[in-house]
C-alpha cells in the first residue's frame, strides 16, 4: 500500500459522533417507526417493554433479543429503542412495584392477543388488585367452562403480563399453578398485593 | 427470510454508515446524511426482500444520500470539495483536509469505491454490490479515483 492509499484509511475515530447522529435520528423517526421499546429495573428483573402507536404490546421478563425478534416477526421489523415512548408505562409500572398504584391507565395494544386467549385474558384484566381467581372460573368467563388446562396455556402465553393480571389466577383449592416468567415472580407479586403472606 | 429490529441495524453498522459519509460529504454534512440514510431504510425496511446483506443495502442507500447532498450543494454554488489554500498542509503523506476535500470532489462513484476500498475495507466484489456495478467496474472506478488524487496530490 502506499503513501496515497495508507492515508485514506486514516478518517480518524468517529464512534461517538455516530453515536449521537443515531441518538439524535431515533428522535426525529416520528410516525415511521411501528414499535419502541425500553427497559426498566424492578423488583422481578429487568423489564423489555414495547409499544405501538396503539399502547403496550409486550411486557418480556428475559431475553430481550428474542422477544424484540419475534415482535420483528409477527408486527413489523421497525423497531427501535425509544424510552420516551414509554414514559408513562414505566411511570405507572413503577408505581405499582412501590405499592402506589392498584390498577393501571396505560393503553394496551391486543394486536397479539386473539381468540380464546383474548377472552380469557379480557377476564382476567378484570380481576383487581388484591383478589385472586382460578383457571377454571375464567374458562367459565371466557365461554368454556370445561377449558381450565386451556386458559392455563392461554395465560402461559399472555404477551403483556403484570399489567393484565394472570398471577392473580390459581389453581381450584389455591395451588399456585404455573407462570411463563418463573413462579417466583407470580409469588413476589402475589406477596406485592397482599393476596399471599 | 427474517428481517431484525431495526435498532440491531443502528447499532451495529450506524459507525460505518457515518464513516462513509463523514469522509464522503464532509463531517458536518455527514450530519445531515446520516439522518436522511437510516430515515429512508426505516421506511423501507418492512418491504426489503432480502436479509442477506443489510450492510450493503445501507451503504447503496448512504451513496445516495451523498449524490443528493453534493447536488444540494453545487445547486448554491458552494462546493463541498472547495480545496483549502495550498500550503496549508506541511506534509503531503500524513491524513490532512486537503486529501478529504479531493476525495469529496471526485465523481459520485470513484469517490463511494474509494470510500468503500479505503476508508471500509471493503472488497472489490461487495463494492461493485453497493453501488450496482460489476468487480471488475468497482476496481476500475478505485483505481480512476487514484489516479485523479495521485495527480492533485503531488502538484
Amino acid at each position: 500500500m502506499n503513501d496515497l492509499e495508507q492515508a485514506l484509511t486514516g478518517l480518524g475515530d468517529l464512534s461517538e459522533a455516530a453515536t449521537s447522529a443515531a441518538e439524535r435520528f431515533v428522535g426525529s423517526t416520528g410516525t415511521s417507526v411501528d414499535i419502541a421499546y425500553a427497559t426498566m429495573d424492578s423488583p422481578i428483573g429487568v423489564l423489555l417493554l414495547a409499544a405501538s402507536p396503539a399502547g403496550l404490546l409486550r411486557i418480556g421478563f428475559d431475553n430481550e433479543t428474542d422477544v424484540l425478534a419475534d415482535l420483528a416477526r409477527r408486527v413489523s421489523p421497525r423497531i427501535l429503542e425509544f424510552p420516551e415512548r414509554l414514559v408513562e408505562a414505566k411511570a405507572e409500572l413503577g408505581e405499582y412495584f412501590a405499592g402506589r398504584r392498584a390498577s393501571f391507565t396505560v393503553p394496551l395494544d391486543w394486536t397479539l392477543i386473539g381468540g380464546f386467549r383474548r377472552r380469557v385474558l379480557e377476564a382476567t384484566a378484570l380481576i383487581p388488585f388484591g383478589s385472586v381467581s382460578t383457571y377454571q372460573e375464567v374458562a367459565g368467563r371466557a365461554g368454556q367452562p370445561k377449558g381450565a388446562r386451556a386458559a392455563g396455556r392461554a395465560l402461559g402465553g399472555n404477551p403483556i403480563p403484570v399489567i393484565l393480571p394472570c398471577h392473580r389466577i390459581l389453581r381450584t383449592g389455591g395451588g399456585l399453578g404455573g407462570y411463563a416468567g418463573g413462579i417466583d415472580r407470580k409469588e413476589f407479586l402475589l406477596r406485592l398485593e397482599g393476596t399471599m403472606l | 427470510m427474517r428481517l431484525p429490529p431495526f435498532q440491531i441495524l443502528l447499532d451495529t453498522y450506524r459507525e460505518d454508515i457515518f464513516r462513509f459519509l463523514a469522509a464522503s460529504v464532509g463531517r458536518v454534512e455527514a450530519e445531515d446524511c446520516f439522518q436522511e440514510t437510516f430515515l429512508a431504510a426505516l421506511r423501507a425496511y418492512p418491504d426489503l426482500g432480502d436479509a442477506s446483506n443489510l450492510r450493503g443495502w445501507l451503504f447503496t442507500i448512504a451513496h445516495h444520500k451523498a449524490i443528493d447532498a453534493h447536488r444540494r450543494r453545487s445547486r448554491t454554488g458552494i462546493s463541498m470539495a472547495e480545496l483549502p489554500e495550498v500550503g496549508d498542509s506541511q506534509e503531503p503523506e500524513v491524513p490532512d483536509q486537503a486529501l478529504w476535500a479531493r476525495v469529496r470532489a471526485l465523481p459520485p462513484k470513484q469517490r463511494s469505491s474509494i470510500v468503500l476500498r479505503y476508508v471500509e475495507d471493503l472488497p472489490y466484489r461487495t463494492i461493485g454490490e453497493v453501488l450496482g456495478c460489476s468487480e471488475s467496474a468497482a476496481r476500475q472506478n478505485v483505481r480512476a479515483g487514484l489516479t485523479k488524487l495521485r495527480e492533485e496530490y503531488t502538484t
